[in-house]
């Protein structure tokens, strides 16, 4: 019992990030409808970024590591939503309205020409972070074993729900939301009732370059570890996370990246740690066989 | 490029200096935080060191290339063309900090060059100048696809052929077949098909696995090989072919992906992450290249009364290679034609209408898979006869994506367009040796390059194989 509510808990944090990581390509997929598959690396990069903050914060000490915290957090945000907006305007925005696989190949390029670009300038070693946040709160104390719950992954948890909430609100409430939901449904009438498309396609990649930002912030304060490596299984696992709860759906995407965290770690700790991505690709492939368009995407018509 | 009317308001030269002050900004925000710090890993933890100059000169470079291509919106051509090969000029003289910021002006010097160069060109050429490619295609695309394979067939006994570059060659021909293999399934019949690797990999390793265990040569195993990965393409389409475009591409990579991870963890089978070494290279039909044959057998030199060279093996095997390259060619240009050919074409431009005249999806699907999957098996035997030594490592989602790259950029369905890809992918990086560091950066920037530039491949081939012959005319 106590094992299984540490599993939990692991798999909730661990979801919290896939979760934010694929809803920055669920939307890019409801938007402009293409797999932004270097947004794996957009989150390796803001985890890069953070890393950098966080070793210039360190030395100067004081100030509280609450501020430290917020600090790096807004600093790899916005930085990193510079490089979504690079990657939109120089690799997709050219090609609107070419064949989809011609978007992909540019994709992929992109992707492999950034990873190379952070292996080059920061060297291909794992770079390991002292924790900056420290302890927990014991929520169980079984006879072999204890359950605990981390500050970290109190942050992680809370600063997830915090962003869905106010993403949601975006999405919801704003002029911005609204052009982005126009966008979805149709980009030509969009467009000639008066919607910038242009600058809601870039705001949607800028959004969810930051959101990413923020993953990859959290897994450097969980986790302490990080190479130039990591965006790519991350970026595959938050893409199955997208899928799984049917891609173009937000609340699709937190479901399914949940799912996938927890999937993972009770795999990982109740059979074997080597076979978890196959144990995440498996149960995406029975989920997509069962039902095509995700656990809460709309099933697709096709007009002829 | 800003609109007529602040060009009226302000001078060209300051709108174009405001606009490539913006992107000098922007690549300020990217490359300061990226390339100036460097966090490096130090016994006390992480520690900064800076790089200012590199930014500096990156800022300053992206500056000055927008800088003329804003002049040349502006119809500055002459000054921006001097002014490009002044640049890429300059930057083969001047010390940069490392090689890399000055390929970047020279190359950058240069396409600016080029941009104006076109802009001066391209108003003197007539239409029917224009229209002359699209004709000429007809007959240039056979006469192309006949003087390469002359000129393949003839490569070994060139003068400049060494061991070197005709392993290169050889593995530019896995990577053609393999291309062509993924042809079938992506360009023909419109499947996306993100873990091709897999397929690959099962072909190396049927042919790692039988030689190891039972002593198979490379000829009984070639043909084991291309079986077991269209069993395999049987085995992983059934389920998911019935998935539509994206979501097939995500599990097709999902199973790429597993079938790595079950090589790697498999250790008892397959040995893990450490591979397989010692696989037997193929013999001239049962002659083995050895200086000394076991006994009982004879050489390959021995039966043609050759002296012994290390070099007859490397040119047999690139001829294995080429003649099954060769093979599949014929194979998927006749298959095209045939029924299952144009239904994979019919498929992949209307699902519904195929459906409405009685083809069954599935099976036309399954066909074009289980195809690919066999040639992906072959050109993974070959592979493996070729290294000699295979390891997970070789069967990394990156392959996938160079196969797909092939595919795409030559231009889907074309099969000279997957030479031309194959080439220029697989050969030039090799052939940039001394840039050793900076080769999968290039290899992705041209990728994105290429695809803007000609976002539907080097050479597009997209029409029906075959056409109905052109309805006669009916009397009034």
């Amino acid at each position: 019992m106590e094992y299984f509510l540490q599993q939990l808990i692991n798999g909730l944090t661990l979801g919290a990030i896939y979760g934010l990581i694929a809803i920055g390509y669920t939307m890019v997929y409801g938007i402009v409808g293409m797999i932004n598959f270097a947004h794996g690396e957009i989150y390796m990069i803001g985890a890069f970024i953070a890393v950098i903050a966080f070793a210039i914060l360190g030395p100067l000490g004081g100030g509280g590591v609450v501020v430290a915290l917020l600090v790096v957090l807004l600093v790899s945000m916005l930085l990193t939503a510079v490089y979504g907006w690079t990657l939109e305007r120089l690799a997709y925005r050219p090609l609107r309205g070419s064949p989809r696989l011609a978007a992909l190949i540019s994709a992929i390029g992109m992707s492999i020409f950034l990873q190379n670009y952070v292996q080059l300038a920061q060297g291909a070693r794992t770079k390991a972070m002292q924790p900056v946040i420290t302890g927990g709160i014991e929520v169980m104390k079984g006879e072999t074993f204890t359950v605990t719950l981390s500050y970290v992954q109190i942050m992680i948890m809370v600063l997830t729900l915090a962003l869905m909430a106010g993403f949601w609100t975006v999405i919801a409430r704003t002029p911005l939301g609204r052009a982005q939901r126009a966008c979805e449904q149709d980009r030509a009438m969009a467009a000639l009732l008066g919607v910038d498309v242009d600058r809601t396609i870039s705001l949607t990649f800028v959004i969810g370059a930051a959101l990413a930002a923020v993953a990859g912030t959290m897994v450097v304060l969980y986790y302490g570890v990080i190479d130039f490596f990591i965006g790519f299984l991350a970026g595959i696992k938050a893409f199955t996370a997208a899928v799984l709860g049917g891609i173009g759906s937000i609340p699709g995407a937190m479901l399914g990246g949940l799912l996938i965290g927890l999937i993972e770690a009770f795999w990982s700790g109740y059979f074997s740690i080597e076979y978890k991505d196959v144990a995440a690709f498996s149960i995406l492939v029975l989920v997509l066989i069962f039902r095509p368009s995700g656990l809460l995407g709309r099933p697709e018509v096709e007009k002829v | 490029m800003t609109t007529a009317a602040t060009d009226r308001e302000t001078p060209p030269f300051a709108a174009a200096a405001r606009e490539a002050a913006l992107t000098a900004a922007v690549a300020l925000a990217l490359t300061g935080p990226m390339i100036g710090l460097h966090a490096a890993s130090q016994a006390t933890g992480l520690v900064i060191e800076t790089r200012w100059p590199e930014v500096a000169i990156a800022v300053a470079l992206v500056f000055l290339g927008r800088f003329l291509l804003a002049l040349l919106g502006r119809a500055f051509v002459w000054p921006v063309l001097a002014a490009g090969l002044a640049v890429a000029g300059g930057g083969l003289f001047v010390p940069f900090p490392n090689a890399l910021l000055k390929a970047v002006c020279v190359a950058g010097g240069l396409i600016v060059a080029l941009r104006a160069a076109l802009m001066l060109v391209r108003p003197r050429m007539t239409a029917a100048a224009r229209a002359k490619p699209a004709l000429a295609a007809r007959w240039v695309a056979p006469a192309a696809g006949a003087a390469m394979t002359a000129f393949a067939l003839l490569l070994p006994v060139m003068p400049f052929a060494d061991r070197q570059l005709l392993d290169l060659a050889t593995l530019v021909v896995i990577y053609i077949l393999l291309g062509w293999g993924l042809n079938i399934v992506v360009g023909l019949a419109g499947l996306l098909d993100l873990g091709y690797v897999a397929f690959y990999a099962v072909g190396a390793y049927s042919f790692a696995l039988l030689a190891q265990y039972f002593a198979f040569s490379f000829w009984e195993a070639l043909p084991l090989a291309g079986l077991f990965a269209a069993m395999f393409g049987v085995l992983l389409g059934f389920p998911v072919l019935r998935l539509r475009g994206d979501y097939l591409a995500i599990v097709t990579l999902g199973f790429g992906e597993m079938i790595r991870i079950v090589l790697t963890n498999w250790v008892a089978l397959t040995r893990g992450p450490n591979g397989i070494s010692g696989i037997p290279k193929p013999s001239f039909f049962g002659a083995p290249f050895a200086r000394s044959p076991p006994e009982g057998t004879e050489a390959f030199h021995q039966i043609f009364d050759l002296a012994f060279s290390p070099m007859h093996r490397v040119i047999f095997l690139y001829y294995v290679a080429l003649t099954l390259a060769l093979l599949a060619n014929v194979f998927i240009l006749r298959i095209r034609t045939l029924p299952i050919g144009r239904a994979w074409e019919a498929l992949r431009e209307d699902e519904i209408a195929c459906r409405a005249l009685g083809l069954n999806p599935t099976s036309i699907k399954l066909s074009a898979f289980s195809l690919g999957a066999m040639f992906g098996g072959i050109a993974g035997c070959v592979f493996a006869a070729r290294q000699s030594f295979i390891s997970p490592e070789s069967f990394s989602f990156i392959e996938s994506a160079i196969i797909l790259a092939i595919v795409v950029l030559g231009g889907m369905g074309s099969q000279i367009g997957v030479v031309c890809a194959a080439v220029l992918l697989i050969g030039l990086p090799e052939w940039f040796r001394e840039l050793q560091d900076y080769r999968m950066l290039a290899f992705g920037g041209l990728m994105v390059m290429i695809m803007v530039w000609r976002p539907r491949g080097l050479l597009s081939h997209r029409d029906p194989t075959v056409r109905l012959p052109a309805a006669r005319e009916t009397p009034p």
